[in-house]
């Protein structure tokens, strides 16, 4: 395709609804996303929207329970448990940086960090401490990250979303960002996030099931059997970037933080089910 | 044959080989420096594609292998795709809220 005829094809790109000149209201947008995949999906249970996929078709459904009683990220959850307990070089513990030892927390992260003006993922936090404690800092992508990551999410399980964002200009604004990120058209598809998670879950991409945005993060991280292993948040919007065919960010690059912030907060009130296991 | 005769044939003969390929070889370096300017624009953008980029590669490989017309026309094609991808950041700065859920 030639660059005008692909110009062309970018204007002619659909779109929902014309836009409005307005100020941030997040609680709005909460109400109006929820609402939308309500109605989208009057037979799925609210609570369900968590399990992805697994919500939107019957036959992968009934694959995942039976799944559920072996799972792969089982191995996943003991290392977990391990590297938090281990003590660093100087004897202090990742447990230690953490509220109730990390225990039964997950479902406050991401949070607006008013000192470091920036938004604080998991993820983040986990390898600011062990920085700060004269570790070197994990991959943000798989294996040991994912490992805390799934033991901290196993450990919250059921517990609701409940992401906040402070009365400080900078928390909104990190959080509108969060939501242009995910709107935005990129890559040589023209696709944006929204293009797969909010206009098309439920409909197949060859051979896999989309799931919907709302929820999709409470399941993080998770196995993936197309990774043949464990996945962060980080790997999972890394790799949606390349799958678009656009040159994916740094993983925790701010952009990619203020999208976790966004799409967590939209799902505030549905419970943390992660790890997950997909396709 | 005189001596003299045979030589201004191999002098013509080689003049007539070189030039295209060092039209060849110039065409590749002007193409490929628009295709790098534009992928870092992009690039400023946070906007770069793969395919962009990896045309951009094929293209350099390519003339390291002497293969200057394949090399170009990669390139050109990177360049293109560049074009696109600024033109697609650019139109999203503000079209991206005709897909919000309101």
């Amino acid at each position: 395709m030639t660059g005008l005829a692909m110009a062309a094809a970018l204007i002619a790109a659909p779109s929902f609804a014309a836009p409005a000149a307005d100020a941030p209201d997040p609680a709005a947008d909460l109400k109006a996303f929820q609402k939308y995949f309500r109605d989208k999906f009057p037979k799925v249970k609210f609570e369900d929207f968590v399990n992805g996929p697994y919500s939107m078709d019957e036959g992968l459904y009934r694959q995942w329970k039976e799944k559920e009683e072996f799972p792969p990220y089982e191995f996943a959850l003991d290392l977990g448990k391990e590297l938090m307990a281990k003590p660093f070089g100087n004897g202090k513990t990742l447990a230690d940086c953490f509220p109730n030892k990390g225990v039964g927390i997950r479902q406050d992260y991401p949070y607006f960090d008013t000192e470091q003006g920036k938004v604080v993922t998991l993820e983040l936090a986990v390898n600011q401490c062990r920085e700060a404690n004269g570790e070197p800092p994990y991959s943000y992508v798989k294996d040991e990250m994912a490992a805390v990551t799934a033991y901290m999410a196993f450990t919250s399980r059921g517990k609701p979303f409940d992401v906040k964002i402070p009365d400080d200009p900078r928390a909104l604004a990190a959080y509108e960002n969060g939501k242009r990120y995910f709107y935005t058209r990129r890559g040589q598809l023209n696709f944006s996030c929204a293009t797969c998670h909010v206009q098309s879950p439920g409909e197949r991409i060859r051979a896999e099931v989309l799931a919907p945005a709302l929820g999709i993060l409470n399941a993080m991280p998770i196995y993936r059997s197309e990774w043949s292993g464990m996945g962060t948040t980080s790997r999972r919007f890394t790799s949606c970037n390349s799958q678009v065919r656009g040159v994916p960010l740094k993983p925790q690059d701010e952009d990619y933080r203020d999208l976790e912030y966004y799409l967590s907060y939209v799902s505030n009130g549905l419970p943390i089910s992660g790890p997950g296991a997909r396709p | 044959m005189p001596r003299s005769i045979l030589a201004c044939a191999a002098a013509l003969l080689l003049t007539a080989v070189a030039a295209p390929a060092r039209a060849a070889e110039a065409a590749f370096k002007a193409a490929y420096a628009s295709a790098e300017a534009a992928n870092a624009e992009a690039g400023k953008l946070r906007n770069q594609w793969t395919t962009a980029v990896a045309a951009l590669a094929a293209a350099k490989k390519a003339a390291e292998a002497g293969d200057f017309d394949k090399a170009t026309s990669e390139a050109r094609k990177s360049e293109q795709l560049s074009r696109a991808a600024i033109f697609q950041a650019d139109e999203q700065k503000t079209n991206w809220k005709l897909m919000e859920i309101r």
